[in-house]
């Protein structure tokens, strides 16, 4: 067993660099240490200008999401135990803007998850004192794989689609689209067909299958991307054949 | 980029990577991914030797002979046996993709993946089993 790991981590200072360079720790092994925290290790003890994001430790916030060796993970997910001996090469996630070190900008994901309503859209909303929408556990088991996405952009960072070309909305912010398509007491489908099947929608997958592989919540976007493309398919069959009907 | 890097207090200055050509390289299953994309060329091969074959049918049976013996020339026959690698690697890969894109339920429970995929690769052998029989009778 060592006692020492090596990490190698992508640092880019703006104000010193432009472009980003590597930089070495050895830190302690210890069996029961993620990735976080041996950045975090470095932060306190040996560089505290050393950027990166996280909060919750334990898979729920979605912050803490970096390539690992070239692999988009979960820095407080994956053991250094994983890699040993390591070094362990940490880096910023593909696709986005570096703002510094480890951390990227997520604006455009921000506004692409904002052009695909993910929230419940009802024609006639009933009031509060007719009580809740019911839903039986089968209307929940529908949509409940969806609804697991924490939002931690591992699945655009595995996309090269998303990679060549950056208008597409992307993996996360379809499968939550369909997070609401498939609930029961939403209504909104219509309203986000219009987004989802233009060309920067559905079709610009091509089902590389990367997002599903790398996701940590086992969302499958992959798989709800391709269901879609079956409904934007029958939609437009049925606009051609009942241009009436569709409206 | 700049070489001389700027900073500004208020508006971060990103570091964006460009992609590089060479992505698919980068893991197997991007590289298979690619691969599973260049199949098209080889299904588009078979197509153009079916709609070469339909003309020398129609030309009568002396160019539909000179036909036949082109396709046994050696050159043909590899080309027939890269091609028919290719398919069937897309085949594969296509029926492997399927229980992704087709969510079944029966009584309210999702079907599972094994067995949407075994169904699919039944109904391949049981047609393509048609087809052999149809062309061996003869």
């Amino acid at each position: 067993m060592p006692s020492t790991v090596a990490l190698t981590v992508a640092r880019y200072r703006p104000e010193k660099e432009s472009e980003p360079t590597f930089q070495t720790y050895e830190v302690p092994y210890r069996k029961d240490w993620v990735i976080l925290d041996a950045l975090n290790h470095v932060k306190d003890n040996l560089d505290g200008s050393l950027s990166f994001r996280w909060s919750c430790r334990m898979g729920v916030c979605g912050s803490c999401g970096m390539k690992v060796n070239g692999t988009p993970k979960l820095t407080c997910a994956m053991f250094l135990s994983d890699y040993l001996p390591g070094p362990i090469r940490v880096e910023a996630l593909d696709y986005f803007p570096v703002v510094r070190d480890l951390v990227v900008d997520l604006t455009d994901f921000v506004r692409k998850l904002k052009q695909v309503k993910p929230w419940i859209i009802r024609k006639d909303e009933k009031p509060p004192a007719e009580g809740e929408y019911l839903q039986t556990p089968d209307q929940v088991d529908r949509y409940k794989q969806f609804s697991m996405c924490i939002n931690c952009m591992l699945c655009y960072s595995a996309c090269p689609i998303y990679g060549l070309e950056p208008s597409f909305i992307g993996p996360a912010a379809i499968a939550l689209a369909q997070r609401y398509n498939m609930d029961s007491r939403d209504q909104g489908a219509a309203e986000r067909l219009k987004i989802l099947s233009e060309h920067d929608g559905i079709w610009q997958c091509t089902f590389v299958g990367e997002c599903t592989k790398v996701c940590p919540k086992h969302v499958d976007p992959a798989g709800a991307i391709q269901q879609y493309k079956l409904t934007g398919a029958t939609h437009w069959v049925k606009s051609l054949l009942l241009p009436w009907g569709t409206r | 980029m700049n070489a001389e890097p700027r900073y500004t207090l208020y508006h971060p200055r990103w570091y964006r990577r460009r992609v590089s050509v060479w992505w698919w390289l980068q893991n197997r299953s991007y590289a298979g991914f690619v691969l599973r994309e260049l199949t098209s060329v080889f299904v588009a091969f078979f197509a153009v030797v079916y709609l070469w074959q339909l003309r020398a049918l129609v030309q009568g049976p002396e160019a539909y002979g000179q036909f036949l013996a082109r396709l046994k020339t050696p050159l043909f026959l590899t080309l027939d046996a890269v091609a028919f690698l290719f398919v069937l690697f897309h085949a594969i890969t296509w029926l492997n993709l399927a229980p992704k894109a087709m969510v079944m339920r029966l009584r309210g429970k999702r079907v599972p993946d094994w067995v949407i995929l075994s169904s699919n690769y039944a109904a391949w052998l049981v047609l393509s089993g048609a087809v052999a029989f149809m062309l061996l009778r003869g």
